[in-house]
């Protein structure tokens, strides 16, 4: 996993609350069994005109000129700020996966959904959570001003404004040294395979049928 | 000893380690894997060098790329065809128990699970899938997970987790005649919302949840996510004991008994702490039909449209205007002049065989409505098609002018050939009403499976009591 310590990055404003992880990536660009290449599907069905189907060349296809990531002054977007409950539904990894492809790293709302949540950690994507307040204020600057960018310090927990205001953020401690570290979760947890062994054989005692 | 929530001793039994940065190292027991969510997790094994901790806590299923249909069994689409082989590969590689599509005991995992009996009470269940929380219903802690997750559960047995707060959904009195286990969790729905439950785990209870078959506690706790809550879970009783009863997977002799006693105690003691407790009544539910593009957006049968002028919240607001010009609906349109394009009976929600007997009870003896271009009816699974045709349901579906299909999660999600067109509309049994959920431009009202029949033989939505 890529790390993640700072970004400077120009933000892009999706303003519809519960977005789901459908519309993020479309079920049939799931039939993939790589974990790269959704970038050019991420919100295909608002983005084209058309019906997107996995293999199809994606450049020659009409885009939807009122949906916002087609805008030019959004273009090379790196954070993403949309509203509350992002990221519902189904847990597909491939959500975060075409966010990160299509070059997301950083997603602001006031609440996203678990699964979603737990997996942009595993993909080096940050999603930051920040009251209803401070996101429509967000909002009212991103739409003012053209260009709109910020600078993202996971260490510190803040964001730096254009106007050089600070926002602090909330971030989980393990969460944040892996992405600050680029960690692989699994070689940590198997670190602790005494641990483990140590319980399976204090669980099988007391419940057998889980290990017959 | 202080009281605890089922949740907490769910917890507690499968805590391997706390560590002192805040997270908490759990055990799972079942992983249950199916070919979408898989393959990059079996790619990561292999380019890490790593082998399954535990293939006997495995069982694997293609279900969401399977066709439906009775007369092919080959896959045309040649991506879909690549997910499923490599599903069969990464199996037969490791060792891993797999339903391949040929076997009869193929079908959805959520409803295999149960089926075999390997979900069982007390344990911990995870797989790449969200509607996972369905296992909860006997007594489990069940969730879904994302795939680099299951990479993990896979390579260690484990899961790096940190606990969620306890909610109580308490559902008092009893549900009015033909309010089924569907109209009950679309309407806790509609009462807490999309994201009522992020963060939570959820225990349903109360007599109404008590009086629930298995099948219709299954169908509450798989609605969970569409809640919030990645768990849902209902405690243990005598119904949650006799349901694992000699199935394949369960334990045998002695140490069944052990088991069923120790089952006993999956439940919240007296006194035990809620972060939030909702109660509901069972007599203030009547049959469900979504209107938008939300699980949320839900209204009962006699009710219309909602009018976005009444919300006072702009988010939501302008979220009800998308939905209803997605939907191409009008607010204030009666619910039951909503006429409908295709029906479809199926998915890891509703396609048990209660579910068949209590659709095919009502379509017994009458027809579909010529304005209905399609009523298909998928059975969760290979056994659960093979009941059906051993009660003579499925003949009862054929006459009444149902398709009668294979098993597989079909048009709940469409990524199978199953899908709906630009603009049709749908009654469905399923579990997501998202724009594009069936199909792109499709457009899906979620309701319970007497609810999708009588609205095919009526053409557009109706009480099925007055049918």
């Amino acid at each position: 996993m890529e790390k993640f310590t700072t970004l400077e990055g120009k933000v892009m404003p999706l303003d519809r609350a519960n977005i789901d992880t459908d519309a993020i990536i479309p079920k049939q660009f799931l039939k993939s069994i790589k974990r790269s290449g959704f970038g050019p599907n991420l919100f295909d069905e608002w983005r084209y005109l058309d019906h997107g189907e996995p293999g199809r060349d994606n450049s020659s296809r009409p885009l939807n000129p009122d949906f916002i990531m087609n805008t030019p002054r959004y273009q090379n977007s790196q954070i993403l700020l949309t509203r509350e409950n992002f990221g519902c539904g189904s847990s597909r990894e491939h959500a975060p996966w075409a966010l990160l492809d299509y070059g997301f790293r950083c997603i602001i709302a006031p609440s996203f959904a678990d699964i979603f949540f737990n997996n942009c950690f595993k993909n080096g994507i940050l999603p930051i959570v920040f009251n209803d307040k401070v996101v429509e204020n967000l909002f009212d600057q991103v739409e003012d001003q053209s260009g709109f960018t910020i600078r993202v310090d996971l260490q510190n927990q803040n964001i730096e404004l254009p106007d050089g205001e600070i926002l602090e953020f909330e971030v989980d401690s393990f969460r944040k040294h892996a992405l600050l570290n680029g960690l692989d979760d699994i070689g940590l947890t198997l670190q602790k395979a005494d641990v483990i062994r140590d319980y399976e054989a204090r669980r099988a005692n007391e419940a057998p049928w889980l290990f017959s | 000893m202080n009281p605890k929530t089922l949740y907490d001793k769910l917890w507690d039994q499968h805590l391997v380690e706390d560590d002192p940065n805040g997270t908490s190292l759990i055990y799972i027991d079942r992983h249950l894997v199916h070919e979408v969510t898989s393959p990059q997790a079996f790619e990561g094994l292999h380019l890490a060098g790593r082998k399954p901790w535990k293939t006997s806590s495995m069982l694997a299923v293609p279900d969401h790329n399977v066709p439906t249909t009775v007369d092919n069994s080959e896959i045309d689409d040649p991506v879909s065809r690549l997910q499923i082989q490599t599903l069969d590969q990464n199996c037969n590689h490791f060792g891993i128990t797999e339903f391949g599509m040929s076997d009869p005991r193929q079908g959805i995992v959520h409803v295999i699970g149960p089926e075999q009996g390997a979900t069982l009470p007390g344990m911990t269940i995870v797989c790449g899938d969200s509607h996972t929380s369905t296992h909860g219903a006997f007594g489990a802690l069940a969730f879904g997970i994302g795939t680099s997750e299951v990479e993990h559960v896979m390579a260690t047995q484990c899961l790096i987790s940190q606990k969620s707060r306890n909610m109580r959904i308490w559902v008092s009195g009893e549900l009015n005649p033909g309010v089924t286990a569907k109209d009950l969790v679309l309407h806790i729905i509609g009462v807490i919302g999309t994201a009522g439950g992020t963060g939570y785990a959820i225990e349903f209870a109360g007599p109404v949840v008590e009086a629930l078959s298995m099948e219709g506690r299954m169908t509450v706790c798989n609605m969970t996510i569409e809640a919030g809550a990645r768990a849902g879970m209902i405690g243990v009783d005598q119904t949650t004991i006799d349901y694992f009863k000699g199935r394949p997977y369960s334990p045998k002799g002695d140490m069944w008994e052990q088991a069923a006693q120790s089952w006993k105690d999956l439940n919240s003691d007296e006194n035990a702490h809620f972060d939030t407790q909702i109660e509901i009544d069972g007599f203030d539910i009547l049959p469900q039909v979504t209107w938008g593009t939300s699980p949320e957006m839900v209204v009962s049968i006699g009710d219309t449209v909602p009018d976005p002028d009444q919300e006072s919240d702009p988010v939501k607001r302008e979220g009800m205007e998308n939905a209803l010009r997605y939907m191409g609906l009008e607010a204030g349109t009666p619910m039951n002049e909503i006429g409908l394009d295709l029906v479809f009976i199926g998915s890891c929600t509703n396609s048990r065989i209660e579910d068949l007997r209590a659709a095919a009870k009502l379509a017994k003896g009458r027809q579909v409505s010529d304005t209905i271009k399609q009523a298909m009816v998928v059975p969760g699974s290979g056994l659960v098609k093979r009941q059906a045709e051993s009660e003579g349901l499925h003949q009862v579906f054929i006459d009444a002018g149902f398709e009668w299909r294979n098993p597989g999660c079909s048009m709940c999600l469409a990524m199978n050939s199953d899908q709906l067109k630009p603009g049709e509309r749908c009654a469905s049994t399923s579990n997501r009403n998202f724009e594009g959920r069936q199909g792109q431009g499709g457009r899906t009202h979620l309701v319970s499976p007497v609810m999708a029949v009588a609205a095919a033989i009526a053409g557009h939505f109706t009480d099925p009591a007055r049918l």
